[in-house]
C-alpha cells in the first residue's frame, strides 16, 4: 500500500508535478534503512539532496564599511597649511626687511655710519687709482723711444751722401 | 541598515546562496568567494535593499548571473576550476560506504547537466523552493521550469539505474 503510493509518487515527481509536500514524503521514505529494492537506486539521490542541504557557508565575512579615502579631507589640510603658512609669513618677511635695509633709528649713529661707510669707499678707490699710476712709467717708455728718431736722421744724412 | 540588521536579513539564506554557488562552480572556494562577492554587494548596496520585495530571491538571481559571468569569464577559461572536494558534506553519512559512493555518483551525475536542470535541480529539490519563485529567480516560465526539473530528475534516475546495475545486466 505504502509501496504503491510512493511509486505513484516517483512518477508524478519524475514529471515534475509533485507538491514540496510530496517530495517531503518522498524524502522520509527514502532516508529509511530499508527500501523495496526495485527503488533502491533512488536512496543515493535523495540522500545526496538532504545532506547537500546542509551544507553552509563557513567563510567570515569582512562586512566592515570599507574605509573609503576621504578626499574632502585633503582639501581641508591644505587649507589649514595655507592658513597657518600666511599667518607666519608676515612676521619674517617684515624682520627680513628690516635686516636688507638696516636702518637706525638714532640720525647720528646713522650718519657716522655712512661717513664710515664712505671713507670706507673712497679708501679702497684711492688704492685703486694709485695702481693706475703705473701707467706713467710706459708714458717714459714711450719717450726714450722717442730716440729712435735721431737714428733715424743719421741714416738719412748717410744716405743723402751716397 | 546597521550591521545586524543586515546579517538577520541575510543569514538565513547565505547557505543556499553558498549551495548554488557551488552547484554551478563546482569548487567550494570558488564558491566561497563568490558567495562572499555577493554578500558585499548587498551590503554595499544596503540603502537599495528595502526597495527589493524579496531580497532572498533577488540575491538568488544575483548569484546565479554572477556565477554565470565567472564561468564565461577569462579566468575560468585559460584555467580549469580545480576542484577535490568530493567529499565535502558526505560526514553523516561514512557509515554507508557503499552508499557514500552512490552519493558520489549523484554528485558527478548533477554535475554532469546541463546548466539550467542544474539550477532547477540544486532550487526545488535541494533548497525547496516553491515552482513559482524558481520561475521568478531564474527568469523563466513555470512550464520550462517544469520540464527542466522533470529532465533533470529522469537523466538522474536513469543513470543512477544504469551505475546500480552496472556488472549486474
Amino acid at each position: 500500500m505504502v509501496l504503491n503510493s510512493i511509486e505513484k509518487l516517483l512518477e508524478k515527481y519524475e514529471n515534475g508535478e509533485t507538491s514540496l509536500k510530496e517530495e517531503q514524503q518522498l524524502k522520509n521514505y527514502f532516508s529509511q534503512e530499508t527500501v523495496a529494492p526495485h527503488l533502491e537506486m533512488y536512496k543515493p539521490m535523495f540522500a545526496y539532496f538532504s545532506v547537500n542541504k546542509q551544507e553552509q557557508f563557513t567563510k567570515a565575512l569582512p562586512l566592515k564599511t570599507k574605509k573609503v579615502f576621504n578626499y574632502k579631507w585633503i582639501a581641508v589640510a591644505a587649507v589649514a597649511v595655507l592658513t597657518l603658512g600666511y599667518y607666519f609669513k608676515n612676521p619674517v618677511v617684515s624682520s627680513y626687511e628690516e635686516y636688507a635695509y638696516g636702518t637706525y633709528s638714532n640720525p647720528e649713529e646713522a650718519l657716522n655710519e655712512v661717513t664710515k661707510q664712505l671713507a670706507m669707499i673712497s679708501n679702497h678707490f684711492n688704492k685703486g687709482v694709485s695702481t693706475v699710476n703705473y701707467l706713467e712709467e710706459v708714458n717714459k717708455g714711450t719717450e726714450t723711444l722717442g730716440y729712435l728718431n735721431e737714428m733715424q736722421n743719421a741714416t738719412n744724412i748717410i744716405f743723402k751722401k751716397q | 541598515m546597521t550591521q545586524t540588521e543586515f546579517l538577520n536579513i541575510v543569514m538565513p539564506f547565505k547557505d543556499k546562496v553558498f549551495r548554488l554557488a557551488k552547484r554551478l562552480l563546482v569548487s567550494t572556494e570558488e564558491a566561497e568567494d563568490a558567495t562572499q562577492e555577493i554578500l558585499l554587494k548587498l551590503w554595499s548596496n544596503k540603502t537599495k535593499m528595502e526597495e527589493y520585495k524579496n531580497v532572498e530571491a533577488f540575491s538568488m538571481t544575483m548569484t546565479k548571473n554572477f556565477c554565470f559571468d565567472k564561468l564565461k569569464s577569462k579566468q575560468a577559461q585559460n584555467l580549469k576550476i580545480v576542484h577535490n572536494n568530493y567529499e565535502d558534506g558526505n560526514t553523516s553519512l561514512q557509515k554507508q560506504v557503499e552508499l557514500t559512493d552512490s552519493v558520489h555518483w549523484v554528485a558527478k551525475i548533477i554535475e554532469g547537466l546541463p546548466e539550467q536542470q542544474k539550477l532547477v535541480i540544486q532550487l526545488r529539490d535541494i533548497e525547496e523552493y516553491d515552482l513559482d519563485e524558481i520561475a521568478k529567480m531564474l527568469d523563466m516560465n513555470n512550464t520550462a521550469v517544469r520540464v527542466a526539473l522533470s529532465r533533470a530528475r529522469k537523466t538522474i534516475r536513469e543513470k543512477l539505474t544504469n551505475t546500480h546495475n552496472y556488472g549486474i545486466k
